[in-house]
């Protein structure tokens, strides 16, 4: 039996998905910059994903920018819109469990004389509306707060924090990484109050490399990638024709889909059930608060007395597929960030794993992860380093 | 004209009468490298010198790269080979062989000449006046200095003239397959590929053995092993890669024995069974990265416990280098970037906090006593079960 879950991750492609993107490819494969008929052609791909898209979030087609994904998205909203706001304020508040493409882009913003207040967050990772209201300052012109959190699976209120931030100051922007969001939430940007949603393709069962921005109407940021003058001038470079169509085509299925999100949610209940039943396991985000408000698909868990690494391999070997809740290794430990900031132990963030489901996974593949888990854990713990 | 490379070799020369199967042993070795790279080449053996004639669409600075990793290779000069011998074409062509390989003509120079063509209108010290003053003349930055030339000019003539100059330094060592072969421990370290490149460097083939320890051990750290063994099989030539499974015998190890000496029991393992796959494949001696007090496992005392389960040499070319040093020849030979991924190996993942630096053999062997039991069927389905992955230089 094999069980993916690492779904946080990325994600198998729908099969529809893959078709379109391959008639694209072979048949339809114009520039959509051209006059001719194949690059009308291509231009109607783009068309049809950026009107199904624009549905879904209830907004408008030139709303949307398609990206290379969540991380592009990230960098030009953040980037673009603290250059397009500089002379008004050079002060951006985030949460300090925002994903690399988050931190980072800010920390070059940092090099150039931006200000960034790093916010910390309750011990479910979710980030309390008065540590941010006490951090909006006269000169803050930009908020990241992100709606899912990739390691933890905490949710935060996004309306709630949007509407304190614009309460304060409606000129300040607010932007959201809704990567690990897009596909379980409806994201409703106008409904949210976010100006900047930074959306991927690859973790809804849409290609690699496709994604989107949606900047609210109106709203000033300066485009990144320079050049030809594609999508309005805000994202230069021949569009990635199959990538879009199959970006549309995805968000497309998955939010018409009727119960995946209720599936998921028992799928980790029943997860969670049996895994704490093997002992010395703690599963993080979840301390009080009713599973609903956690993410539908992620599970954090540490289990004591073995290292995160090993059990993962062990795992692999077995067909189940997961990550180790830090990217680390005994030579260059680069421990979790958002579980430090969520509060578990030093001596554990070496063993936390995270389980991520999709709308592909069974109640059999979860019973075959339980089971392996059983059998491997008693033998990885009884050999440890003394 | 034709172009071609000047390859000189040194120690070779000495080897008697079996000079000419070191030739050719390196003669076949340069084909192989030239092979794999753009371009026709003709490989030729001439008194004492390897030519590789080159045609086709072949590019100068990969070529030189290329025979710079051919062991027993000394040197390496782009030669000029020139069939119409005749003085004036001669001359000219050599003026314009100087004009192509220097971008700049403002040095100080001295003409060798190599006269075994004796019938020739000139004498080899004649040639030199001759042709220093027609560079001389036809270059006007030039200077003649016979004392400290920045550049040699050789002008050999043979059944054609030959025009060189540049000399790139080449491996040395002695060409691949003129000793035997020998089985090299590749870890995902820094040393032991070094150890191997070395060791290979004097005409010794490689084999290699690496113990892998699921799930303790990731498949990365196993797919680093091998691309470790295709950086250095650039040197070594074609090298088979047993992959040892050897979670269950260092389980073993750690329950049975005392913590602190796992690592030098495992050790111990590692060599017995390297030492079979050494016997299997005929190979005469055993390599390893070690170095004097590098680490616990590596103290003199350490290396006699280890050392005494083999009965084949063991090849321990970085001994007495310091790590800097290896780390300079790992950039060298281009192993550095991949050794110092960080996955784990399977040395490491059990390590004591503080493992015995002076074992003593015999309590090591009674600790071992432990292990009887099961040990000896553990090693022969270890042996067993290996795989073997085959690296093509």
């Amino acid at each position: 039996m094999e069980a993916y879950l690492d779904n946080a991750a990325t994600t198998s492609v729908f099969p529809e998905v893959a078709d379109i993107m391959f008639k694209v490819m072979k048949e339809d494969y114009g520039n959509p910059s051209s006059k001719h008929t194949r690059g009308m052609e291509a231009e109607r791909y783009i068309n049809n994903a950026a009107e199904d898209i624009a549905s879904l979030l209830k907004c408008q087609t030139k709303e949307i920018i398609f990206t290379s994904g969540g991380t592009e998205s990230n960098n030009m909203a953040l980037i673009g819109a603290a250059l397009a706001n500089k002379r008004k304020g050079m002060h951006i508040i985030t949460t300090s469990i925002e994903h690399a493409s988050v931190h980072e882009p800010l920390a070059r913003l940092e090099e150039q004389g931006f200000e960034v207040t790093y916010l910390p967050v309750g011990k479910n990772g979710i980030l309390d509306e008065t540590v941010l209201e006490d951090a909006l300052r006269e000169d803050t012109i930009l908020v990241s707060v992100m709606y899912v959190n990739n390691e933890i699976g905490s949710v935060q209120d996004i309306n709630k924090l949007c509407n304190i931030v614009k309460k304060k100051d409606n000129s300040i922007l607010f932007h959201t990484d809704a990567i690990q969001a897009y596909g379980k939430y409806r994201i409703i940007p106008k409904k949210l109050g976010a100006d900047l949603v930074s959306v991927s393709g690859h973790k809804i069962h849409g290609p690699k490399g496709s994604g989107f921005l949606y900047v609210k109407d109106k709203t000033k940021i300066h485009p990144l990638i320079l050049g030809g003058g594609q999508q309005r001038g805000m994202r230069s470079g021949t569009e990635n024709v199959p990538a879009i169509a199959g970006l549309g085509l995805a968000s497309r299925l998955i939010y018409s889909m009727e119960d995946h999100v209720e599936k998921m949610y028992a799928l980790k209940k029943q997860f969670i059930d049996r895994v704490k039943e093997l002992g010395g396991i703690t599963i993080n985000g979840i301390d009080n608060i009713p599973l609903e408000e956690t993410a539908p698909h992620i599970i954090s868990v540490l289990f004591e007395g073995t290292r995160s690494e090993v059990l993962l391999h062990a795992l692999a070997a077995k067909g189940i597929y997961v990550s180790s809740g830090s990217a680390c290794s005994s030579n260059h430990p680069e421990l979790s960030g958002t579980l430090k900031a969520a509060g578990v132990k030093d001596s554990l963030l070496d063993s936390a794993l995270r389980f991520s489901l999709s709308v592909f996974t069974t109640k059999e593949q979860i019973d075959y992860t339980i089971d392996v888990l059983a059998e491997e854990l008693p033998v990885l713990r009884k050999f440890t380093r003394k | 004209m034709v172009q071609g490379f000047l390859l000189k070799y040194a120690e070779i020369g000495i080897k008697g009468k079996n000079r000419y199967k070191f030739e050719n042993a390196l003669c076949e070795q340069v084909k192989i490298k030239l092979s794999k790279i753009d371009g026709d080449y003709t490989v030729v053996r001439e008194q004492g010198r390897i030519y590789a004639e080159a045609s086709g669409s072949f590019d100068f600075d990969e070529v030189v790269e290329e025979l710079k990793k051919v062991a027993g290779i000394t040197a390496i000069s782009p030669v000029e080979v020139i069939e119409d011998k005749s003085w004036d074409n001669l001359k000219k062509a050599a003026g314009d062989f100087i004009e192509k390989q220097y971008d700049k003509t403002d040095f100080s120079f001295k003409v060798k000449a190599k006269r075994s063509d004796k019938h020739y209108i000139y004498t080899s010290p004649e040639v030199c006046i001759e042709m220093g003053a027609y560079l001389l003349g036809r270059f006007g930055g030039l200077k003649v200095d016979v004392h400290n030339p920045d550049v040699y000019i050789w002008i050999e003539i043979r059944d054609k003239a030959y025009v060189y100059s540049k000399v790139y330094q080449g491996l040395g060592g002695m060409p691949l397959g003129t000793a035997g072969k020998a089985m090299l421990l590749l870890s995902g370290g820094i040393d032991s590929p070094v150890a191997g490149y070395m060791v290979s460097r004097r005409g010794v083939n490689i084999d290699a053995v690496y113990f892998h320890a699921p799930p303790y051990t990731s498949e990365r750290a196993k797919q680093k092993v091998v691309d470790l063994a295709e950086l250095i099989s650039q040197y070594t030539g074609k090298i088979n890669l047993y992959v040892v499974n050897f979670t269950d015998i260092q389980m073993y190890i750690y329950e049975q024995c005392p913590h602190e000496e796992l690592t030098i029991i495992m050790r111990r393992y590692m060599m017995r069974i390297a030492e079979e796959f050494a016997v299997n494949n005929n190979c005469m001696g055993l390599i390893t990265g070690e170095s004097i007090g590098q680490v616990a496992s590596q103290t003199m005392q350490s290396l006699a416990v280890t050392n005494e389960v083999c009965t084949m040499p063991v090849y321990r070319p970085l001994i007495a280098f310091d790590k800097q040093d290896i780390v300079n020849i790992a950039e060298k030979i281009g192993t550095f970037e991949t050794s110092i991924q960080p996955y784990e190996d399977c040395c490491t993942i059990f390590v004591a906090k503080h493992p015995v630096t002076k074992p003593v053999a015999e309590v090591i062997r009674k600790s071992e006593k432990k292990l009887e039991e099961k040990i000896d069927e553990m090693v022969r389905e270890a042996v067993n079960t290996a795989e073997k992955i085959e690296i093509d230089g």
